[in-house]
């Protein structure tokens, strides 16, 4: 495992957002950031229903611009499923419900049309799920469905999103062969590529790097870095080492519920609850 | 213990030998029918059985030319009447299907597919035989095409089942709607899938006699267009075989023999198509 100079900071951390209450970003010490840290993405009191099952009980988190936000805890605990509401991707099961707020830009994302939502918050999933076509037109599709080019726009925006994805130098001689011919870890950057290629304002990625081996996971980790320029980025995993990595903020999730949310050297170094300090240290989970 | 594990052993011998008997007698049995229709059949096959027309009794040679293009036609006729509807209907249920509605769809079409297919055909006499007072290609057709809906809804409603989640999710991630998606990636994903079970459905109905008997009936001459009676190999093996003339038997075994192959060559192809895509797209 590589460890970053910048993931983990040696000066004691003296607040932290704790719960559902919200404080502003960067009250606390540590490197200044650089540009004015913005709320891209916000939910208020957000809980999720699996029919009668509360999955998720009154989230309260905001998501800043251009920051890559970690989401942390143990299987189960409700992280992926509020991944999943974030873009509404969830609607796509039966009996789901959300109760609460989630804003975009200040827009009501609930009351957003659901495609073009989609298309502003992009998702990474779990395992590389590329589509039974040609690695060019994998890239290409949510350029045809969401209209934003033809012909040779389209050729344009398919190798920059594969340059983005550090993919192209992999590919381009071979834009036209399936995508299943290529391994998880390029698979996992093709479907990066293939999100990135709409151009979106959030990046949702579930657990990216679970299904890959550490090198195919250093490469990702490093692509999230250069994406955060353009985006705002939200990542769930289940390793710890990576949030602290590569996260600027990260949540930590118990049986549906938001415990801490903080700056990562906060949550990493000095938690202010107990039960995240025991999940860090690895007394359960 | 020792007695317990020899009766184990025996135990296992007899069930394994069992299970290769009944393996072998069904094998068999395909093989029996296959080389005798190949021995009988293939004899008697000869150019002329595939360019002319059937001759008067008693007048030797002769050929089912006309029943193989009529085959050929009420086979065309059947796909464009049971491929969209079983299509449509396997993508309705596959994609939209839940609640009270589908599962009642679902349970008719099972209950089509076992419906006996003189009763079918009796449904296409009634619905055109009868209004048109006559028989056509277009009745034959139609019984076939119905014959043919179950098998091909199910079969595509069962290859888009196999399509995983994640790709209709990928898909919509990106903002395509859910009509969009079904049409540029699950059926697409499927697509091979589905082709091979509508031509196995194809081969299926291409040797149905009982509901071609009394709606394309039987012709002796070429039936241009689709308006009257119209021959095909299936019923010409039934004619020829009761009658009680040599030549005639000796021409249904023939039939019998280019109906077996064409349904074989089909059957092939389709599996072909089935292995290639497995092959292409394994995850």
């Amino acid at each position: 495992m590589k460890s970053d100079g910048h993931a983990i900071m040696s000066a004691p951390e003296p607040k932290t957002t704790v719960g559902p209450t919200r404080q502003e970003p960067f009250t606390d010490s540590g490197p200044a950031p650089k540009q004015e840290a913005r709320v891209k993405l916000s939910t208020e009191k957000l809980s999720f229903y699996y029919g009668d099952f509360r999955a998720l009980f009154d989230i309260s988190l905001d998501f800043y611009s251009n920051q890559i936000t970690a989401l942390i805890g143990p299987s189960g605990c409700g992280k992926s499923t509020f991944l999943r509401a974030l873009n509404r991707i969830s609607e796509t099961i039966r009996h789901t419900r959300i109760d609460g707020r989630i804003t975009l830009d200040g827009e009501d994302v609930l009351a957003l049309d659901v495609t073009n939502l989609r298309r502003r918050v992009g998702m990474v999933f779990q395992r590389p799920n590329p589509f039974p076509k040609s690695i060019f037109e994998n890239v290409a599709y949510g350029i045809r469905v969401n209209g934003l080019g033809r012909g040779s726009a389209v050729r344009e925006i398919v190798e920059k999103s594969l340059r983005r994805a550090a993919l192209w130098d992999e590919v381009k001689d071979k834009l036209q062969d399936s995508a299943y011919a290529l391994s998880g870890g390029q698979q996992q950057r093709l479907c990066i590529a293939r999100a990135l290629a709409v151009d979106p304002e959030v990046l949702l990625l579930d657990e990216p790097c679970s299904a890959l081996d550490p090198i195919a996971t250093a490469k990702i980790e490093d692509l999230l870095f250069s994406l955060k320029d353009d985006c705002t980025l939200v990542i769930v995993t289940h390793n710890m080492q990576q949030a602290a990595r590569v996260a600027d903020h990260t949540g930590f999730f118990l049986l549906g519920k938001l415990i801490e949310f903080a700056r990562t050297e906060v949550i990493f170094k000095n938690p202010s609850i107990k039960q995240t300090e025991d999940y860090i240290t690895g007394r359960f989970g | 213990m020792k007695t317990l594990t020899r009766r184990r052993k025996i135990v296992n011998a007899v069930m394994l030998s069992l299970t290769g008997v009944c393996t072998f007698v069904i094998v068999g049995i395909l093989f029996v029918i296959l080389g005798y229709l190949f021995w009988n059949g293939a004899r008697y096959l000869n150019l002329d059985f595939f360019t002319k027309l059937p001759t008067p009794v008693g007048e030797n040679g002769g050929g089912m030319a006309n029943a193989i293009v009529g085959s050929g036609k009420l086979l065309l006729l059947a796909t464009l009447i049971g491929v969209p509807i079983g299509f449509l209907g396997g993508v309705y249920l596959a994609e939209f299907g839940r609640g009270v509605f589908p599962s009642l769809v679902r349970y008719t079409t099972d209950l089509l597919n076992g419906v006996p297919s003189i009763v079918i055909g009796i449904f296409a006499y009634t619905m055109v035989v009868q209004r048109m007072h006559h028989f056509s290609a277009l009745a034959g057709g139609l019984a076939l095409g119905v014959m043919m809906i179950p098998i091909a809804l199910r079969t595509t409603e069962e290859f888009l089942r196999s399509v995983p989640q994640s790709l209709r999710e990928g898909a919509m991630a990106l903002g395509a709607s859910k009509s969009r998606t079904i049409a540029t990636v699950v059926v697409p994903a499927a697509i091979q899938g589905i082709l091979s079970g509508m031509m196995l459905d194809l081969a299926r109905v291409a040797g149905e006699t009982a509901p071609l008997l009394f709606t394309s009936f039987s012709n002796r001459f070429w039936s241009p267009g689709w308006n009257q009676p119209i021959a095909a190999l299936p019923v010409m093996i039934y004619t020829y075989a009761i009658a009680p003339y040599e030549d005639w038997h000796r021409q249904a075994w023939a039939a019998g023999f280019v109906l077996l192959s064409l349904v074989l060559i089909v059957n092939i192809a389709a599996r072909i198509i089935l292995a290639r895509s497995s092959a292409h797209h394994r995850r």
